[in-house]
């Protein structure tokens, strides 16, 4: 376990139980995940029961239980989206990267994920790759953005 | 407490009694205490399924649902969560209850269609078949949360909590791994309204959860009480040394 980096981490919040959101988020983005023995420290210090940490960790989309590559891409599947066909934009990006849509690449260089709406329906198909937009994709699109983090 | 309407002082202090009307029938209450529990001390039966009074209420399973306000301004809540106040006008029993209460079993019965429990709370408000769709039939839990509150508020281990979200919620144990949290006490089996916690006890040793526990046999009649790390707990909670509870309840 690397203790110096959640300690870094902690060390910015006061250690009340309401911490437990921003701490989590703050794992998430510096681990690209939330390791077990990571959240084990954390319910000691901010005094929640791992329960209710496992429960906050399950429950939010944002965060995951498994490393996640290190390009995250979100497919939007909102109502506009989805007319526009994102799935096939989805279909294409899995077959390109091989992986199911909610898994990570064996070079753990992508995660492939859908998402609710990205807010950005004028553009409709969006998909976003870390922080990132990309707008009006279609499946000829996926291999240039890909091809920009590869 | 007394009403006294004469007396000034009557106002003053929080969860003072307060008049509303529940059913046409005006009622005193104390201000903050829930609908439900007003309810019921006044006569008025509202069905539950996640209800229990010696734990916090969350509002889960949407049974005990009324209607406040005043028509056409009506208003359905949970009258398990909505405080008491003056001036207000609760149906427990209008036909837009009902019809809520119906849907609300509707859905549950589509959840969990082999649950006893449901099948006769379901056939009690005329509900027999859902129109929904069921995904698992074997299923047996509501996710009524009554373990995991029991198991946090009463116990006070906070070994299991709800994991996901719908349609994938479920109770588990963090990590869905033998939780070293759990003392196996089975409070969670013991309030379940279903009995969808699988609980075995056989030569001494009690599953749940996937962990075995060591049941301590009773120094006097050889009967087991409990597991070994109940009594630990409980020795932690007392202060006395756990030796005193190897001794069973009749033997004492």
């Amino acid at each position: 376990m690397d203790l110096p980096r959640l300690e870094t981490i902690l060390s910015r919040y006061e250690g009340e139980p309401w911490d437990l959101i921003p701490v989590l988020q703050d794992i998430q983005d510096s681990y690209s995940y939330l390791p077990k023995d990571e959240l084990q420290v954390v319910s000691e210090r901010l005094n929640v029961p791992l329960t209710q940490i496992y429960s906050v960790a399950t429950f939010f989309k944002m965060f995951s239980l498994i490393p996640k590559g290190k390009h995250q891409i979100k497919v939007c599947t909102g109502t506009t989206c989805h007319l526009k066909g994102s799935h096939r934009v989805a279909e294409s990006l899995s077959h390109r990267l091989g992986v199911e849509v909610g898994y990570t690449t064996k070079d753990m260089q992508f995660s492939l994920d859908t998402v609710g709406c990205l807010g950005s329906c004028a553009q409709a198909p969006v998909m976003m790759v870390d922080d990132k937009y990309y707008g009006r994709t279609t499946v000829d699109k996926v291999p240039k953005i890909l091809k920009l983090y590869k | 407490m007394v009403w006294k309407i004469s007396d000034e002082t009557a106002y003053d202090t929080l969860g003072e009694e307060v008049r509303l009307t529940i059913n046409g029938v005006p009622i005193r209450a104390p201000q903050d205490q829930s609908l439900l529990v007003t309810a019921r001390q006044n006569g008025f039966e509202i069905p539950t399924l996640c209800y229990h009074r010696d734990l916090p209420s969350e509002g889960h399973c949407r049974l005990c649902v009324v209607e406040i306000g005043e028509y056409p301004r009506t208003q359905i809540v949970n009258s398990c969560t909505y405080p008491t106040q003056a001036g207000l006008v609760v149906q427990t029993h209008s036909e837009t209850v009902l019809q809520a209460r119906r849907l609300v079993l509707e859905l549950l019965l589509a959840r969990t269609p082999k649950a006893k429990l449901i099948q006769e709370m379901a056939a009690a408000h005329g509900v027999y078949e859902s129109r929904f769709k069921t995904d698992d039939p074997e299923e047996l839990c509501i996710l009524c949360g009554l373990c995991v509150r029991t198991c946090r508020e009463v116990v006070g281990v906070s070994a299991i909590s709800m994991k996901g979200r719908t349609p994938d919620k479920q109770v588990a144990t963090p990590f869905m791994e033998k939780s070293p949290a759990c003392i196996g006490c089975g409070s969670c089996a013991f309030v379940c309204p279903t009995n969808v916690i699988p609980y075995t006890e056989k030569d001494g040793v009690r599953t749940i959860w996937g962990r075995d526990f060591e049941l301590q046999a009773c120094n006097v009649c050889g009967n087991y009480i409990a597991p070994k790390y109940q009594l630990e707990h409980w020795a932690k909670l007392t202060g006395d040394p756990v030796e005193t509870f190897f001794v069973c309840r009749d033997c004492r």
